[in-house]
């Protein structure tokens, strides 16, 4: 064994460690477990939600990024910087509904607000789907970061399982409070260690920032800005603005959204977290240097780690091992658990009514492990990078801000069908897209390159929007009518 | 609706409206192409726009429970 997997290791039971001492001494309702019975500060908020943004997914997938594609990795400083201002005026009122109705999940935020169990369902479900994805980027991203760290010693597969198993337990003894001590030190670490990265690495090989964007200038000219054509200014301008627009639509940042202990929280954190997306820079920078210094490399997600394999002893890979791994377990925890909680309070609850809290925290944590186990298996069968992966989320939590949004104003246009079937409308439209890999040019060849390179998801987000407005326009008399007899 | 809030909308046009005025490698600006100082830059003004919001806005001023 050698003294990165040692460091590894040691990383993993320490998180285990903290997250058995978060939980002692308290009661654990599934308020409590879910969301810390709303009792967090500002710097905790900012805490918690930087620590659900910054993943292993920053540290491998944007490097693999900027590694692969060049210039089109900037969109993930663009959009984090205008999503995470929207905070101000967006999470307000969300966090003040959730707190007056005692809401606990994305899902039961949409039941209660439009009234509806049906609605609440589909949310759950559309919630939990576009996870999967995400939770498949951390499993693989723990295979690729375990195997490559032992030098080989244990094989990703290997690396996946046990990975797995860690992120179970830890879930399941620690809850929010656990996340947030070890969200504390993974956010330190991973800040530590990119900035370390982004600064030694350009400067050892090319002496300067400078230096460095000068030999890939040479090196590879396109890779500084985006191409004329795919992934072009119009798909980084899609890309961007519903990346943004969307920006606290995951499941799994809702529990700490309604965390927070008053609404003046949110309105700190638009101005902190912008200038924290800085982080990404440097990360870009590591991205860059191994364009230059590992040009046979196939796979860019590896990009961070074989760089530093190459630069570095054991144990400093060992200690940037450690961080990916902190940075897997608290997002890949938070994830789990929001899973776990819209699946509990929207699904099992209004088809079982009247289930113990006990049954349904044993449910809870049973749904947990069944979908750990899917999203282990996709994290091995598939062949997308990192980032293709991410942008699929994305565009699902993309189809539930526009009737989130309406339903915060005084009067809601919008009915409990309109927002349904605009999303569903938006979803199925997404899915196809992915699973069939059609592309908007292999729909419309004829059309220029501008509107070919459109984020399929804005086309899709659109469609939804649409579909909203016309069925809110047709259903308002027949609900006008219900709601009267 | 508050008239300084207007100035969040800055950052927005600056990526949005200006990428496919700014998508190039020169000038460099300390070293870094273009196209990723403006990114950069503008990431810092969106701190900057709303820290000076967040001090302007009389909502920040009471105590709340």
């Amino acid at each position: 064994m050698n003294s990165a997997l040692v460091i590894i290791i040691l990383a993993l039971t320490l998180s285990i460690a903290l997250g058995l001492m978060a939980k002692r001494g308290k009661d654990m309702s599934m308020e409590q477990w879910a969301i810390g019975g709303r009792g967090f500060g500002g710097i905790f908020v900012f805490l918690l939600l930087a620590g659900e943004t910054y993943s292993v997914f920053t540290l491998l997938g944007t490097s693999g990024l900027a590694f692969n594609n060049g210039a089109a990795a900037f969109y993930l400083l663009a959009f984090t910087a205008l999503g995470t201002m929207t905070s101000y005026w967006i999470l307000p009122p969300i966090w003040k509904f959730a707190k007056e109705k005692n809401v606990v999940s994305q899902s039961q935020f949409f039941s209660s607000k439009y009234n509806s169990n049906g609605l609440g369902v589909f949310v759950a479900i559309v919630g939990v789907l576009a996870l999967i994805p995400y939770i498949t980027i951390l499993f693989k991203s723990m295979g690729i970061l375990v195997s490559a760290t032992s030098y080989g010693a244990i094989s990703s597969t290997v690396a996946v399982w046990v990975g797995m198993i860690g992120l179970l337990v830890y879930v399941m003894v620690s809850g929010i409070h656990g996340s947030a001590w070890t969200s504390t030190i993974k956010d330190v670490l991973i800040l530590f260690v990119i900035v370390f990265l982004g600064i030694y690495l350009p400067v050892h090989y090319h002496g300067s920032f400078g230096g460095l964007f000068q030999a890939v200038n040479e090196f590879k000219p396109q890779a500084l800005t985006l191409p004329h054509k795919g992934l072009s200014v119009s798909w980084f301008i899609s890309t961007v603005a519903i990346s943004a627009f969307a920006y606290f639509m995951w499941p799994h940042n809702a529990p700490t959204i309604y965390a927070s202990k008053n609404a003046k929280a949110f309105r700190l954190n638009a101005v902190l977290l912008p200038i924290y997306a800085l982080m990404v820079l440097f990360v870009y920078f590591v991205g860059f240097t191994a364009i230059v210094e590992l040009p046979g490399l196939k796979n860019g997600d590896l990009a961070l780690l074989e760089l530093s394999m190459k630069t570095f002893d054991p144990w400093f890979v060992g200690i940037v091992g450690a961080t990916g791994l902190l940075a897997t377990l608290v997002p890949g925890s938070m994830m789990l658990m929001s899973a776990a909680t819209m699946i509990t309070t929207n699904v099992i609850e209004p088809l079982k009514p009247g289930i113990s809290d006990k049954s349904k925290a044993f449910s809870a944590k049973g749904f947990v492990v069944l979908l750990s186990i899917l999203c282990a298996f996709f994290s091995m069968s598939g062949s997308e990078t990192l980032a293709t992966l991410y942008l699929t989320s994305f565009s699902l939590i993309t189809q539930m801000a526009p009737s989130l949004y309406l339903s915060l104003r005084k009067n809601n246009g919008i009915t409990k069908y309109g927002s349904g079937y605009g999303m569903f409308v938006g979803v199925a439209i997404v899915l196809y897209v992915t699973f069939s890999k059609t592309t908007m040019a292999s729909l419309f060849p004829s059309l220029p390159s501008v509107i070919q390179d459109l984020n399929i998801g804005i086309i899709a987000l659109f469609s939804n929007i649409l579909v909203m407005f016309i069925v809110s326009f047709f259903t308002k008399k027949s609900i006008a009518v219900e709601s009267k007899s | 609706m508050k008239p300084y809030y207007i100035l969040a909308a800055l950052p927005f046009i600056a990526i949005l409206g200006g990428a496919a005025f700014v998508n190039k490698i020169e000038p460099y600006v300390l070293g870094i192409p273009f196209f990723l100082f403006w990114i950069s830059f503008w990431a810092v003004m969106s701190s900057i726009i709303m820290f000076v919001i967040y001090r302007l806005d009389p909502l920040n001023k009471e105590v709340e429970e």
